[in-house]
């Protein structure tokens, strides 16, 4: 294995740390009597808010067009991801040290898999979220549907709702991004 | 038959021209709106903007405090203190009717005079504002980071509590001094007995550093004469408060005339650590008496009144050094220390003249023993002595004087009706305005401490008349907002006050409005009787009627039925609202309730007291518009016969609660 692609592995496994620290994602919601806005943070294993209310007052919003409550008591993934995150990084630590291309290779495909799978799992708990509305909900608006923007703005009702990565989430791109040039690195090897 | 006709014409039309100018001339003495161009761009706070400072106004005969903008006049927020408000539920809750508790009872009144900020090093902190309740003598304290009223202590041996509260540099004291002397103690004993029967009282009470918390540390008998205003030292007058005191004749009826006749009357200055000094060495007696000293437990939101049975009395003929008399001429109104702490202000009300008396002339009177007399042991120093200065004929009437830091003084004149602007030290008049009508106290942010922000000053005038549309014969009272930035003063505003702001007190909004608490956490809530979540509802009959154990949270009330209460029980509803967002409380009213609502705020519980008169189903609703469904927000509670068999239950759609 190249020297080149050894480092680049170290730094992909190193960089998921990041997401212990910081959120993945953020989600915020305007409104003009909101005036301070109203933030939500999705990290590997937990979602907080800008203030340690934040959950109970999206709740009580939410209540009015029948939004399932966001509890994150019953979310499992935040059970489970930190520990796939953990593993990851130290297989990926593993197979530096073993220094073997094929595992690299492997482990590489794996993360970038793991990725995909869990913005596609992200997704689709918005897309529960915003769907699955309870048919005696005060409010109905037909046609509405309520799933937040994956990225970017997006109108809901009154509420003007923004999605974006946070650092946690960056730190997982940047982990997929480096990690898959090592597939530059040692097939250009093999070639040579 | 012509020049008849032609003199009929030309006095028509002279008196019209004389009509017109009359007519001119009223309008040229108020201020016309062509004045007002520079004016109202200075006091136009844009939507959304905060103004610079909060003003503190008290509200005189209606008991409570009011809360201001400046330079904006927006009235903000009426805190209750001494009188209920049936709005939030204040003196009707069961938590908060301890604080009107007094020796004489329940006291849902007060007339509420002088509103005064927390200090420290002589700047107010923004951390309480204190009022006294001048009829049944007591001292509010209000908690600035939830502008609630948080405690009341009663003074006893006291009438009329009038020049107070009046704090000490650095929160050390608040003082209480008799306007109306009285018996003390109390007995039975003809008014005509008053030269010998009568005292007044200097209550000092202390302000605990952390909790804020009042108690009453020493009180001081004192000639009986009418204690009207005073104003603790600062700098190097620290450690002395001044009263003013009028009816040194000592009349007990037609005081107008019989108060009035002797050429001076006193400011007395009160060594306040001297008093500490004799407490140390045990040098007091110790006087029964009864008073209450009521506050709110601040993790239950619960107030309790406690019986307090004596209090420790100095005697100045026992204390020597303890008071001074400083003579002043004419029943003098206000007194007022410079921000140097060096000059002592005595506005003699009846006075051509404005008397200024220094410090340091008075501390070497005393050391030279420069008495004129003793009045029952207290040492009247010679008015030449003591004098710096006098202002000379500024106006008539003079009441009050703050300051703005730059060495200027302004003095509030009623019968005149202006307020004067003049220097300190030189005593020369530099400028005066009038004021629509009849101005009372005037106020400049932290003007009566070391360092007022000397921008704007706010005159409270006692007669409104033309100034406001009129709303029969009843009238707002009427402020008026002066610009004192410049060399010349300039009338910027008027606007209608809340029962009879007699004095007020202003801080820069930044040293209060970051502490502005926005919830209560419901973690902290430590009510006895609150619920942290609906599943904690419940209705409990116990011995003394049914405890509805209720929470609010947008939009329903939980539980929201209740049946199997029975005609002639009492119904306590305790109602938590779970709300944790800013701007969220909710109301709660009964048909038929004999006291009020409750406003709950985030976070907190209040209890309701509601007896079952009459069989039938009574509506319940939240009263405070929260939400979309706010309307929505009802529920009903079923009284049956005393006979009946209905079981005690309580519902929230299919959910049911426990009952016992």
């Amino acid at each position: 294995m190249e020297t080149r692609s050894r480092y680049l592995l170290i730094f992909s496994s190193l960089i998921l740390f990041v997401v212990y620290f910081f959120p993945l994602w953020w989600i915020s919601l305007e409104a003009p009597q909101y005036p301070e806005g109203i933030k939500m943070y999705i990290w590997v294993n937990q979602i907080t808010g800008e203030s340690e209310n934040t959950i109970q007052n999206i709740n009580i919003l939410n209540h009015y067009i029948g939004m399932q409550y966001i509890e994150p008591d019953s979310i499992p993934e935040l059970t489970y991801f930190p520990w796939v995150i953990a593993a990851l990084i130290g297989t990926g630590l593993l197979v530096a040290l073993l220094n073997n291309s094929k595992m690299a290779l492997v482990w590489v495909s794996l993360l970038t898999i793991l990725s995909i799978l869990g913005l596609y799992d992200f997704y689709m708990w918005e897309y529960n979220y915003g769907h699955n509305l309870d048919p005696k909900a005060p409010i109905q608006v037909e046609g509405q549907a309520y799933q937040p923007p994956f990225l970017g703005t997006k109108w809901l009702l009154n509420f003007k709702a923004t999605s974006w990565p946070h650092l946690g989430g960056l730190a997982l791109f940047l982990s997929v991004i480096f990690g898959n040039l090592l597939w530059f690195t040692e097939l250009r090897k093999k070639k040579a | 038959m012509k020049k008849v006709y032609q003199w009929f014409l030309a006095i028509i039309a002279t008196s019209a021209l004389i009509t017109a100018c009359g007519d001119g001339d009223s309008k040229s003495k108020k201020s016309t709106a062509s004045n007002f161009n520079d004016a109202a761009s200075k006091v136009y706070v844009a939507p959304g903007e905060h103004d610079e400072f909060y003003a503190f106004m008290s509200g005189g005969f209606s008991g409570q405090l009011t809360v201001y903008g400046l330079p904006s006049g927006r009235l903000f927020r009426r805190i209750p203190v001494f009188s209920q408000d049936g709005e939030k539920g204040y003196g009707y809750s069961e938590e908060s009717k301890p604080l009107l508790e007094t020796s004489y009872g329940f006291v849902p009144w007060d007339d509420s005079h002088h509103p005064e900020l927390s200090q420290t090093d002589g700047t107010p902190d923004g951390r309480w504002i204190f009022i006294n309740g001048n009829n049944t003598p007591r001292i509010a304290r209000i908690d600035l980071t939830t502008f609630e009223t948080v405690e009341i202590l009663e003074i006893p041996n006291s009438g009329g509590n009038h020049s107070s509260p009046f704090i000490t540099e650095n929160s050390e004291y608040l003082v209480a001094g008799t306007r109306f002397s009285v018996p003390i103690p109390q007995k039975d004993v003809s008014i005509e007995d008053y030269k010998n029967s009568f005292q007044g009282s200097l209550t000092f009470v202390s302000v605990e550093k952390e909790s804020g918390d009042m108690d009453i540390a020493f009180q001081i008998l004192v000639p009986g004469f009418d204690y009207d205003l005073a104003h603790s030292g600062k700098g190097p007058s620290h450690g002395w408060t001044f009263f003013t005191c009028y009816n040194t004749e000592q009349a007990n009826t037609m005081l107008e005339a019989e108060a009035s006749q002797n050429d001076k009357d006193f400011i007395a200055a009160v060594n306040w650590k001297k008093a500490e000094e004799y407490i140390a060495a045990g040098n007091f007696t110790e006087m029964p008496a009864d008073y209450r000293d009521n506050s709110v437990d601040h993790s239950t939101q619960i107030a309790t009144s406690k019986k307090m049975t004596s209090v420790r009395v100095l005697n100045p003929a026992e204390c020597p050094g303890l008071i001074y008399y400083l003579p002043t001429p004419k029943s003098p109104h206000g007194v007022d220390v410079d921000p140097t702490g060096e000059y002592i202000v005595g506005a003699g009300k009846l006075s051509a003249d404005l008397t200024v008396h220094s410090f340091s002339n008075m501390m070497k009177a005393i050391d030279a023993k420069d008495f004129e007399k003793e009045i029952d042991g207290i040492p009247v120093l010679k008015y030449e002595s003591v004098v710096a200065g006098v202002v000379k004929q500024p106006g008539l009437g003079p009441l009050h004087t703050e300051f703005d830091g730059q060495g200027n003084a302004y003095t509030s004149f009623f019968i005149s009706s202006e307020v004067v602007k003049w220097k300190v030290g030189t005593w020369e008049v530099l400028d005066r305005i009038p004021t629509y009508y009849s101005i009372g106290h005037l106020m400049i942010p932290g003007g009566d401490s070391k360092n007022p922000w000397g921008k704007y000053l706010v005159a409270l005038n006692k007669i409104t008349k033309d100034r406001y549309l009129p709303t029969g014969p009843e009238l707002a009272h009427s402020a008026q907002l002066i610009d004192i930035s410049g060399e010349k003063m300039q009338m910027l505003l008027d606007f209608p006050t809340d029962g009879e702001p007699h004095y007020a007190q202003g801080i820069a909004a930044d040293v209060v409005a970051p502490n502005s608490v926005k919830i209560f956490r419901l973690e902290d809530n430590k009510h006895p009787r609150a619920v942290k979540s609906e599943s904690e509802a419940r209705v409990v009959r116990e011995a003394d009627g049914v405890h509805v154990y209720m929470s609010s949270i947008r939009s329903h009330f939980a539980p929201d039925n209740i049946e199997g209460i029975k005609q002639g029980e009492t119904v306590w509803f305790h109602v938590t609202n779970l709300e944790q967002d800013w701007d969220t409380p909710h109301g709660f009213a009964v048909m038929g309730a004999n006291n009020a609502e409750l406003l709950i705020m985030p976070g907190a519980t209040r209890t309701l007291k509601w007896v079952a008169n009459k069989v039938g189903v009574y509506p319940f609703y939240c009263t405070d518009f929260c939400s979309a469904l706010h309307q929505e927000m009802q529920g009903y509670m079923r009284v049956s016969p005393a006979s009946a068999n209905v079981p005690l239950t309580a519902t929230l759609g299919g959910r049911s609660f426990d009952t016992q």
